[in-house]
């Protein structure tokens, strides 16, 4: 190596990498370390002497224990659940469906239909909420998890479509062509021949899917109003909060135990997760 | 002989028997018609007449389990006079326009670090997308923990490093409450722009870079003349993701202020829902909500428009 290229390295890389990573974990190991630290030693002032706020001595499961007993937090994750897998297998449906139709055949106002589904994609939760509780209130199904399931795959079905879309585009058609002489049907092809190939694609809109409607808050919030129905994102919210006063220890365990599935399955499918989020900016 | 008759015979079975569905179906434009019907049965339910429904209410005086009559442009001509409603829309845009130019300039530079090679290159990328992943409201609560007046981890710091010697109270002031929701936006959005451009980035030839390097470019020169104008594509998509999911952003600000000190820190998003669900006033919410729409028609626009003219290159 050059001479001086070494300190360079470090101040040129390791040490921007190291404030970034630093900077973007530590709410992570925060919330971690509040979840096991004794509420004696949480609410400390911070001009305390002898203050050690980075660690602590006396580890406890009181909030956790709490959380459990005293809230319906067992209760909010298996709704959370239910919900993201079921919206997660009808966005699935319908947009591989979709995206199957709106890259592979030839039909009347298919380019504008595409456009119309990308069009939703970009449509913010935000804008429809008050309009789509109305609706919601309308067609009975407020305060059930049907009021969350079938409004999710309106943001996800677009996301869905407009990522396998650019799988299938890279499918050759010689493929389906083979099967259709054959003798399969179009049908067939596209179900036994072209799905099968799409797995890989499949995956990662899936993953980045249940992400999504894991993270989904807004619609819940206004959607669901009994605690035994809300997801872990309201019910953390709602019910770990007393008018002024916050139960951080039990709050930082929520938010710690809350995000532990979706950052399961990312771990295990971390390229598939990518691949989709690039995939879903390139378009 | 007889084997050859044999499959033959078989092959002749196995030959299915088309129904007057299957027929249907082998037509593209009818099997084109069928697999777009169930999305857009969900996306005409609850997208269109949504929308539509929004549109009617707004020029209404609809309250909660008052239907409400027709009352015109009266709703938008209200929230023109309404205080709180320009300082939302104002706070809306510098949310939007300052965490962009943060993200992007930020999310370039872990890019360009993350492009290199490095030991654990996987693991980093892996751990440094988790802000992103982990649900916003709950890492939220993280930062509104650390922004606690009197438990604050970050007064706690500064204070120990003789930075300040009186607590900074982050969202109990207006600006520092601003500050603050653009800090936790910039946080939580930096992975995304890193991954992505990185992703961009990874598509670039190396080549490229080494050929300017021989022809004597500086390495300023060589991002800015070679790498910048090839990730460019990537970079719009990217900024103009973002800037509509933060120009409608809800849960960061419900969260961290709630819209407050003073209503200081209202959005689109966070004023809509105090007035359509807090207050009751669901017309006036919902014109709060639609108010956003022009400015989202327009980068949606430019979207549309800027990837057509990729396509066409």
């Amino acid at each position: 190596m050059i001479e001086g290229a070494k300190w360079r390295r470090w101040v040129y890389f390791y040490l921007p990498l190291g404030v970034f990573i630093f900077s973007l974990l530590f709410p992570f190991y925060w919330m971690l370390v509040t979840t096991f630290r004794p509420d004696a030693e949480l609410y400390r002032p911070w001009m305390a002497p002898n203050y050690t706020p980075f660690w602590t001595a006396h580890p406890t499961l009181e909030h956790i224990k709490y959380l459990f007993d005293e809230t319906l937090f067992a209760t909010w994750m298996v709704n959370t659940l239910f919900i993201a897998l079921a919206s997660t297998v009808i966005s699935l449906f319908c947009g591989l469906l979709a995206g199957y139709a709106l890259s592979r055949l030839k039909f009347p106002f298919a380019g504008s239909l595409g456009t119309g589904i990308f069009v939703t994609y970009l449509v913010p939760q935000t804008l429809l909420f008050i309009p789509l509780a109305d609706i919601i209130r309308n067609y009975h199904l407020g305060d059930t998890p049907w009021a969350l399931i079938l409004t999710y795959p309106t943001f996800l079905i677009p996301f869905c479509t407009w990522l396998l879309m650019g799988y299938f585009k890279a499918i050759p058609r010689e493929l389906e062509e083979c099967a259709r002489i054959d003798g399969a049907t179009r049908w067939k092809a596209m179900v036994y021949i072209i799905f099968p190939i799409a797995v890989p694609g499949i995956l990662s809109a899936g993953i980045f899917a249940f992400t999504l409607s894991w993270n989904e808050f807004i619609y819940a919030l206004v959607f669901l109003s009994s605690p035994e129905q809300k997801t872990v994102p309201v019910g953390v919210t709602s019910e770990l909060i007393r008018g002024d006063v916050f139960f951080w220890g039990p709050l930082m365990a929520g938010a710690l135990l809350g995000s532990i599935p979706v950052a399961i399955i990312y771990s295990f499918f971390v390229e598939h997760y990518v691949a989709g989020l690039t995939g879903s900016v390139k378009g | 002989m007889a084997i050859s008759y044999a499959a033959r015979e078989r092959a002749y079975v196995a030959a299915p028997r088309r129904g007057p569905v299957t027929r249907l179906l082998e037509d593209e434009r009818w099997l084109g018609a069928l697999l777009l019907l169930p999305t857009a049965v969900l996306l005409a339910l609850f997208i269109a007449y949504p929308f539509v429904k929004g549109v009617l209410l707004s020029v209404t005086d609809a309250r909660v389990g008052v239907p409400g009559t027709f009352v015109g442009l009266q709703n938008f001509i209200a929230l023109a006079h309404d205080g709180i409603f320009r300082e939302a829309v104002w706070n809306t845009f510098i949310y939007t326009g300052v965490t962009t130019v943060f993200k992007l300039a930020l999310g370039l530079w872990l890019a360009l670090l993350l492009n290199r090679h490095f030991r654990g290159k996987a693991l980093t990328r892996a751990f440094v997308l988790l802000p992103f992943i982990i649900p916003t409201v709950l890492s939220t609560f993280a930062w509104k923990w650390m922004f606690d007046p009197t438990f604050s981890v970050i007064n706690w710091t500064l204070y120990r490093l003789d930075i300040i010697d009186s607590r900074i109270n982050w969202l109990g002031d207006p600006q520092l409450a601003m500050i603050s929701i653009i800090i936790v936006n910039v946080w939580r959005g930096v992975p995304f722009y890193a991954i992505s451009l990185l992703a961009g980035l990874q598509t670039i030839s190396p080549e490229l870079q080494e050929a300017a390097a021989i022809d004597g470019a500086r390495p300023w020169q060589r991002f800015w003349h070679v790498t910048w104008p090839l990730l460019l594509p990537v970079t719009m998509v990217v900024v103009l993701f973002s800037v509509i999911q933060t120009f409608a952003d809800f849960q960061l600000v419900y969260v961290l202020t709630g819209g407050g000190p003073a209503n200081a820190t209202h959005l689109f998003a966070t004023y809509a829902y105090q007035i359509g669900v807090g207050t009751g006033l669901l017309s006036e919410g919902a014109a709060i909500s639609l108010a956003m729409f022009p400015a989202l028609l327009v980068v949606v626009v430019v979207q549309l428009l800027y990837i057509r003219r990729v396509e066409i290159h």
